[in-house]
């Protein structure tokens, strides 16, 4: 746990050392569900008819989450794919920032906190700490220099089985009907969850980017996983489509864990890109409900705040 | 609940049914990709004795080594079982597996390889990774922990009273067949809306 008198120095960047405090963010988002996704699990829960088997399915996560907390264990056996998205004001060095969250990812895997899920494509071979040698593919760090006086890291631990079933379409798409518009986005995502029923581990948290290319939109589509469920859309018409389309999803009978049921998504969280005029591409993000992400900010005084 | 406990039978097998919960009890394999290609395409001796009439469980543990050298499993929920399916029908038969811990179903092949070998596809709560730890009462042994690394490795455990969902049954049905029925019919629905 970090220390209760730690703090950093932000007027001297090359002092600063975030290994503990990203340390313990792993630790917190590794055993204790955000809790607007505990909320979003009780509410769909009370919809489900009493002793189906939705019901003791999602009571038996609601119980894994109260047992993930308590033994400080993981909520998950995939602990994911590690991302982190690191926001610094000017003056810090990403290739320093980077060397610090590397070193608490490996202290995390060694404490099994993290499962080590890195490992070489061809072999197979894993290093055994969640570190790929070259610091190039695992752990995922985006870096952005902001405005703000204080440093904000977030964290996603993406497990293999909800990214299994991302998708990425091509509009129009003939196979499935869908024109270039918010018609055929809808389309789309129906399409994928039908095509994941319960390997994603429903019920799951979509994210949805429309346009970009083909990599900036898959970001996009996991970066907007990280807005909390039940905030609104900042745009009305897409946050419109949001609630018809949770609504709708929830209507496939697909349930948690694919067994049937009223809950197949807990939430759809949708934005909207900038494009070539000869693409459009729709990427899906699928998060299990087992959404572990959390922010750590390092505020102007110095002190660390998780939430 | 019905309590289940391993060798089990082929008898007992043949009475479960599609949407009937259980308590598993016994022993229990981890395997998953590395693992179900090596049992295809090497089919060792040495795995045959410790398959017999148990059950193969797709996860890959959070475990931790205590000071005295042994594990204790941290977290250890199912992973997607369907990346199996080349190997399971072929897995079932060779070691004679009485039955397949997963979560998502599988696919035809498997559900012949249910029916044939006599055997069940059982679904756990996937993501419940701390509370089906709790269920792992010891780690007998690991093999090929080196070559493999800790989340594909064949551990070997026994379990008590770990709660399971009949969703492939030895007879042909299928929860997960029906599901995806009824859902691709209603996404249809929902696409021809507009």
């Amino acid at each position: 746990m970090l220390p209760a008198d730690w703090k950093a120095d932000l007027a001297n960047p090359a002092s600063v050392d975030l290994t503990l405090p990203v340390l313990e963010l792993i630790r917190r988002s590794t055993t204790r569900l955000p809790q607007d996704v505990i909320e979003a699990l009780v509410a769909f829960r009370n919809r489900e008819a009493e002793g189906s088997r939705a019901a003791n399915t999602l009571d038996t996560m609601l119980e894994n989450v109260t047992l993930a907390d308590e033994n400080v264990a993981p909520l998950c056996q995939d602990t994911g794919t590690l991302i982190f998205w690191v926001r610094h004001p000017f003056g810090f060095s990403q290739r320093v920032l980077k060397q610090q969250v590397r070193k608490a990812v490996a202290e995390a895997t060694a404490k099994s906190w993290l499962r080590p899920n890195c490992v070489e494509s061809l072999s197979g071979r894993n290093p055994g700490n969640n570190m790929d040698p070259f610091g190039e593919t695992h752990p995922v760090v985006h870096f952005e220099e902001h405005e703000g006086p204080g440093i904000e890291i977030s964290i996603m631990q993406k497990g293999g089985g909800c990214e299994n079933v991302g998708a990425q379409y091509r509009l129009p798409d003939v196979a499935i009907g869908a024109g270039r518009d918010l018609g055929g986005v809808r389309k789309c995502i129906i399409d994928a969850v039908t095509k994941a029923q319960g390997q994603g581990c429903s019920p799951g948290i979509l994210g949805v980017a429309i346009g970009g290319d083909r990599v900036t939109g898959y970001e996009r589509s996991k970066e907007v996983i990280l807005r909390k469920l039940g905030t609104p859309n900042p745009d009305p018409k897409l946050d419109a489509f949001e609630r018809q389309l949770t609504e709708e999803l929830n209507s496939l009978g697909i349930g948690p864990m694919g067994y049937g049921g009223l809950t197949t998504v807990l939430g759809v969280n949708v934005s909207e890109m900038w494009r070539h005029p000869a693409s459009f591409y729709v990427s899906i993000s699928y998060m299990c409900w087992s959404s572990r992400r959390m922010d750590l900010v390092i505020e102007p005084s110095g002190n660390a705040v998780y939430r | 609940m019905k309590k289940i406990i391993t060798p089990i039978s082929e008898a007992v097998i043949r009475e479960l049914k599609v949407g009937d919960e259980i308590l598993l009890n016994g022993k229990v394999v981890l395997s998953r990709d590395i693992g179900h290609k090596f049992m295809v395409e090497k089919k060792p001796e040495w795995l045959k004795p410790i398959l017999e009439e148990a059950v193969i469980y797709h996860c890959g543990p959070v475990v931790a080594r205590q000071a005295d050298g042994s594990w204790t499993f941290v977290s250890a929920g199912p992973t997607t079982s369907i990346r199996e399916e080349p190997y399971q029908a072929d897995v079932l038969e060779t070691y004679n597996v009485r039955g397949v811990i997963g979560k998502g179903g599988m696919g035809k092949k498997t559900s012949d390889g249910l029916r044939k070998a006599g055997a069940c596809y059982f679904h756990a709560t996937g993501g419940a990774g701390a509370l089906l730890a709790e269920r792992v009462k010891r780690v007998v042994d690991v093999k090929m922990l080196e070559e493999f690394g800790s989340p594909e490795a064949f551990w070997i455990i026994e379990v008590e009273d770990f709660p399971l969902v009949v969703t492939m049954d030895s007879h042909g049905g299928s929860l997960h067949e029906e599901v995806a029925n009824t859902s691709q019919a209603r996404a249809k629905e929902l696409m021809a809306a507009r």
